[in-house]
């Protein structure tokens, strides 16, 4: 997928071996990293370099990572990758409320990060050239001008909460959606906290479009922080 | 009175409470008899030769045969513990060794003769104390008993017979027996074997024994032995009844109150409260009202009502003491605060007339009460040889010197006053003279007393008489008029001194009263500031040392519960030279007051008084009075008793300081460790994220041979450290205690799915399958934490297992909980490993290559915990080892209705 046109990322983060390892991964991969190691310096390079994504880390010493977000997605739909450590869901969170699309935790490999990066450089183009008018994972292809849900050809039931559920991360695909998000997009603002409806529609739409709900493929769970709908399965292997 | 049918909660927790006492103690079996012959050692003996066919454990601990060759052929082949010789008085005594016998602790022993008094010097005075502790200890006993010897009725049979039993035992002992087997034989029978010389009858005291046994007492004692087992029979269906909540007859309890005087008869009138409240089944309290009156009664006089007191605690009687102005009034409102229902009194003994003038406590409370009012008879026992001599209490005596000069001054004022009225006479009115002798009178009583101030009134009366009245200086009479003159003025001067005696004695006894108080008061004061035992030792002995006018040693236990001797210096010049150890531990264990004037060791100079705080013993009190009398007055006990409580209720708070400085530095040492763990483990973690990317980027390239081996490895390493680190850090995260739990309604397949994907590389080699329930509900956990224990499990599995092994994921519920297993096809546990894998750094093998520092399961337990859920590992019984895990369930919420309807596609 690296085409022809080098493609360019943006770096935010201080620590200098992550800087390192990030830069000699990346450029291995032909890509050209340009790596601030504050957030205003990031700031600056994701508006000069016109990059096609960006990675920022959550521990910066000058702001707070969820503010870098916010303020680049003032002016800029780029894909955004977090980096965070263990234990810090709620900056997470925080971060992916703020409009980061995906997150990856510390320590991560090579593979793993080249297969976000890939994914979400997809995304975008998909986005960018989209019909909207039909979405194809594994087996389960959505129409959305007729609202109808098909697995292997045969039409699925689903109720209109799920389908609704289904349609939100399927216009997200591969992004991670927070629990808060999906409740105020397919329950409205009043069911905020009412997470328990979101898992058990969840459970439902497994098992009608998965082969084993138990280990799905498609309908991902980000522990603690949300759920991500997988097209394709993008990680290493 | 409630009779709604059911059972009363706290008479139910009674008996579950006594219930779970019981099955720890030995169960005591009585053989019970009319009298001595009747056959009870034989079937004692029989029985147990029965239970050892049957092998039990069965020692014979003290069995007399009277020479009886039946009975000694069944003792045959039974161990036999030997009777320790004790002389006493020059002769040589076999008695039963109690110390052996616990050394034995057969499961079963016999002692026969319950109520058998031991040698004096022995632990106990009395068998049956012998036997209360073997059965403390566990020690199923066998025993025999006769009815002459039940306390309660020793009176009645005493009066039957004639013969007085000294030997008895309380009624208690016989009412808390496991069993009682009635051995019966008619009179006609024994009086057969008798004469067959059947029945042992010791030579020196034939005659009079040999008039016990005539046919009409037998007949008596037969009647009143088989009376007294029906009763018990009885008792037991009643509790078999409320037991099984069968009856509606639920029965209010009766509380019953005695009021004991100092009177002759008063033991009597307790022993008939004792059979009355029997039959009643009934609770009952004994009460002495301490009037001020009766404060100034003789010593024996006091003594004896303590000795009453004292026969209605072995009846089973609470016991209190009274202090109160006026006998009735306080007795009401004792027995009003304690809901009695019956009162039981003495008959007056006084005459019509004095029953008219001043009606008896008796008869006051018959009129004046609306509870059952019982009066006993009254029976002029050895006489009132011990008349009521206006002696002060102890501690109020007037010392003998302070007395005479208290006549002295008597006489001299007198003398006094008669010199100042020869010289007024010429003056004023004989009248106003008088008046001058009261005052003399009046005077004197309120500085010395009563005797003094009788003294002066009758001395004024004659010196009056003497000097003044026609003809003077003589004590004849001219006017008859003044003999009337000088009964009034006695009358007056009498009354007058009475009263103001009595007003004084009042005084120094609501003086002495406020002292106690004041005691009390200080020594609370000072034990509630105190600060370490020592110094709680130090001031508490030196009060109870003045108070008590005693030697005190306050004696504390070492770590394994031994009681320890004194540290010298600690308390003072008062401190007790050489307390027994060995009886105050025995007070301690036993948590009941041991040495002078109690049951165990009476003869032993000085009281051992546990000091008992609500959560345990705390210690010993040894305490030595100069006099014992000091101590065992009722309110000087009571003084006592509230002396050594305060005294352990201020060792136990300084015990809880001591506890509550330990649990803190232990805190603060392992937030310490934590907060250095948790730092060191994040800055480990940065260069390993370097660590980790660099190797993997290496990995990822093309490189020379070398180097195509090198850098996987490096690789693989920087990934072990990593997975030891993440280890650590939740460890110390979960240590720290900073965890709250994140929980939210969670179904578990998801957790298990996610779990699952998480593992994915570990898992490669694995074949994985899952197995679970369907329509399980939503369970409130934490899905990260949760998360984190599945991935361990099945980290532990894959490193413990070979390659292409099963392993199995399975989710169910069980009981109240949902059960999560991880089971694998290894081999399986070490034994005896099961429980202990879950400690910090313990693995499984001793030596394995397998990496990991045994925190993960560790951190799996320390999460479930958290959740209130339990985890534990076992050997499948097919192979392998399976790890599983609970959680509570709870009530998740509900999906509201309106959406109720989406979940039905």
């Amino acid at each position: 997928m690296a085409a022809s046109i080098a493609i360019t990322l943006v770096v935010i983060e201080d620590d200098q071996p992550i800087q390192r390892f990030l830069r000699t991964a990346l450029e291995a991969e032909g890509m050209s990293v340009f790596i601030a190691a504050t957030g205003r310096q990031g700031l600056v390079e994701a508006g000069t370099r016109k990059p096609d994504l960006l990675i920022v880390d959550l521990g910066l010493p000058d702001m707070d990572g969820s503010e870098v977000i916010r303020s680049l997605r003032s002016w800029s739909s780029l894909p955004i990758i977090v980096l965070s450590a263990r234990a810090q869901e709620e900056d997470k969170v925080l971060a992916l409320d703020a409009g980061a699309d995906d997150y990856l935790t510390k320590p991560f490999g090579v593979a793993e990060l080249m297969a976000r990066i890939r994914a979400h450089l997809r995304r975008r183009d998909q986005v960018q050239g989209s019909t909207e008018q039909s979405f194809r994972f594994g087996d389960t292809r959505i129409d959305f001008s007729t609202r109808m849900v098909t697995r292997r050809g045969a039409p699925v039931h689903l109720t209109p909460t799920e389908y609704r559920l289904l349609t939100v991360l399927a216009r997200n695909t591969g992004k991670v959606m927070t629990h808060r998000h999906l409740l105020r997009e397919v329950w409205g603002p009043s069911h905020a906290d009412s997470s328990h409806y979101l898992r058990i529609y969840m459970g439902h739409l497994r098992q009608k479009l998965e082969d084993d709900p138990t280990q799905p493929k498609y309908l991902i769970t980000e522990t603690g922080i949300g759920y991500r709908l997988v097209a394709a399965d993008y990680r290493y292997g | 009175m409630n009779n709604d049918g059911r059972p009363d909660p706290d008479t139910l927790l009674e008996k579950v409470q006594r219930d779970e006492a019981q099955a720890a103690r030995g169960k005591l079996k009585i053989f019970f008899g009319a009298c001595p012959g009747v056959g009870k050692t034989y079937a004692m003996l029989s029985a147990a030769r029965i239970l050892r066919e049957q092998a039990r454990e069965v020692v014979v601990g003290l069995v007399e045969t009277h020479g009886r060759s039946e009975t000694a052929r069944l003792l045959e082949g039974l161990e036999y513990l030997p009777p320790k010789r004790v002389s006493y008085q020059g002769r040589e005594l076999a008695e039963f060794d109690l110390d052996a016998a616990l050394a034995r602790k057969p499961a079963l022993i016999l002692v026969d003769e319950l109520a058998h008094s031991n040698v004096a010097g022995s632990r106990h005075p009395k068998r049956w104390q012998d036997v209360e502790e073997l059965l403390a200890a566990g020690i199923d006993v066998y025993t025999t008993v006769n009815v002459q010897h039940l306390e309660s009725l020793n009176d009645i049979i005493g009066g039957i017979t004639g013969v007085m039993v000294r030997e008895t035992l309380p009624d208690r002992v016989f009412e808390q027996a496991d069993e009682v087997t009635l051995v019966d034989l008619p009179a006609d029978e024994l009086l057969q074997r008798m004469k067959e010389g059947k029945v042992y009858l010791p030579q020196q005291a034939e005659r009079a024994i040999r008039n016990f046994f005539r046919k009409g007492n037998l007949i008596a004692l037969r009647e009143l032995a088989l009376r007294r087992t029906a009763d018990r029979v009885d008792a037991q269906m009643r509790e078999y009844r409320a037991d099984q909540s069968i009856s509606q007859v639920w029965q209010a309890k009766e509380r019953l109150m005695v009021c004991v005087g100092p009177g002759d008869d008063s033991s009597r009138l307790v022993r008939s409260a004792a059979r009355l409240a029997a039959s009643l089944h009934a609770d009952w309290l004994a009460v002495y009202v301490e009037t001020p009156k009766l404060l100034r009664l003789s010593e024996a006089r006091r003594d004896k009502v303590l000795r009453t007191l004292r026969l209605a605690q072995e009846l089973g009687a609470e016991t209190t003491s009274l202090p109160g102005s006026e006998l009735v009034p306080t007795l009401l409102a004792y027995a009003q605060e304690r809901n009695v229902s019956k009162l039981v009194v003495g008959k007056s003994s006084r005459s019509m007339l004095a029953r008219l003038l001043r009606p008896s406590p008796a008869d006051q409370l018959a009129s004046q009460v609306d509870m059952d009012v019982y009066i006993v008879g009254h029976e002029p026992e050895q006489s009132a040889h011990d008349a009521l001599t206006p002696a002060p209490g102890l501690v109020l005596k007037t010392p003998p010197r302070e007395k005479r000069t208290g006549y002295f001054w008597a006489a001299a004022a007198c003398a006094a006053t008669t010199l100042a009225a020869a010289g007024l006479v010429n003056v004023f009115d004989l009248a106003n003279v008088i008046m001058l002798y009261l005052l003399v009178v009046v005077l004197i009583s309120m500085r010395f007393g009563r005797g003094p101030g009788i003294f002066a009134s009758l001395l004024s009366v004659g010196v009056f008489d003497f000097f003044f009245v026609d003809p003077r200086l003589s004590f004849t009479v001219a006017d008859t008029q003044y003999l009337f003159t000088f009964v009034l003025m006695l009358v007056v001067a009498l009354v007058i001194s009475n009263l103001t005696a009595s007003l004084h004695y009042q005084a120094r006894i609501a003086r002495y009263r406020e002292r106690r108080a004041e005691s009390l008061f200080e020594a609370g004061k000072v034990l509630s500031s105190a600060l370490t035992a020592g110094q709680i030792i130090k001031d508490g002995s030196v009060r109870l040392a003045g108070v008590f006018q005693s030697q005190v040693a306050i004696l504390l236990p070492d770590s394994h519960d031994r009681i320890r001797q004194p540290v010298e210096g600690d308390h003072g010049d008062s401190l007790l030279a050489d307390p027994d150890l060995g009886v105050a531990q025995w007070a301690y264990d036993h948590q009941e007051p041991a040495g002078l004037g109690t049951h165990t060791l009476p003869a032993n100079p000085v009281l051992y008084q546990p000091l008992r705080a609500p959560m345990c013993t705390r210690g010993v009190l040894a305490i030595r009075p100069s006099d014992p009398r000091l101590i065992f007055q009722p309110e000087q006990q009571r003084l006592l008793e509230t002396f050594a409580s305060q005294i352990a209720l201020a060792l136990e708070r300084v015990h809880y300081v001591e506890v509550a400085q330990d649990a803190l530095v232990n805190m603060e040492a392992e937030r310490l460790r934590n907060s250095l763990l948790s730092a060191i483990s994040h800055d480990l973690r940065t260069p390993l994220t370097g660590l980790l990317g660099l190797s993997a980027a290496l990995v990822a390239r093309p490189q020379d041979a070398a180097n195509k081996e090198l850098a996987p490895a490096i690789h693989e390493q920087a990934l072990r450290i990593n997975a030891l680190v993440i280890n650590l850090l939740d460890m110390a995260r979960l240590q720290a205690g900073g965890v709250t739990l994140n929980k939210h309604w969670q179904p578990i397949e998801e957790v298990i799915g996610s779990a699952l994907r998480a593992s994915t590389e570990l898992l490669a080699k694995h074949r994985v399958a899952t197995r679970l329930a369907r329509d399980l509900p939503l369970v409130a956990l934490d899905a990260m934490m949760i998360e984190r224990v599945l991935c361990n499990l099945l980290d532990n599995a894959v490193k413990y297992t070979p390659p292409d092994t099963l392993i199995t994921l399975s989710a169910a519920i069980r009981g109240d909980s949902l059960e999560v297993s991880v089971s694998d096809e290894g081999p399986g546990l070490p034994e005896g490993m099961e429980e202990r894998i879950f400690e910090k750094f313990t693995r499984g093998e001793r030596e394995s290559s397998s990496p990991g520092v045994g925190l993960g399961l560790a951190i799996c337990r320390a999460i479930i915990h958290a959740h209130g859920g339990r985890i534990r590992a076992e050997n499948r019984a097919e192979g392998g080892a399976r790890f599983s895990f609970s959680l509570p369930l709870g009530t998740p919420p509900q999906l509201s209705p309106a959406d109720a309807e989406a979940g039905e596609g």
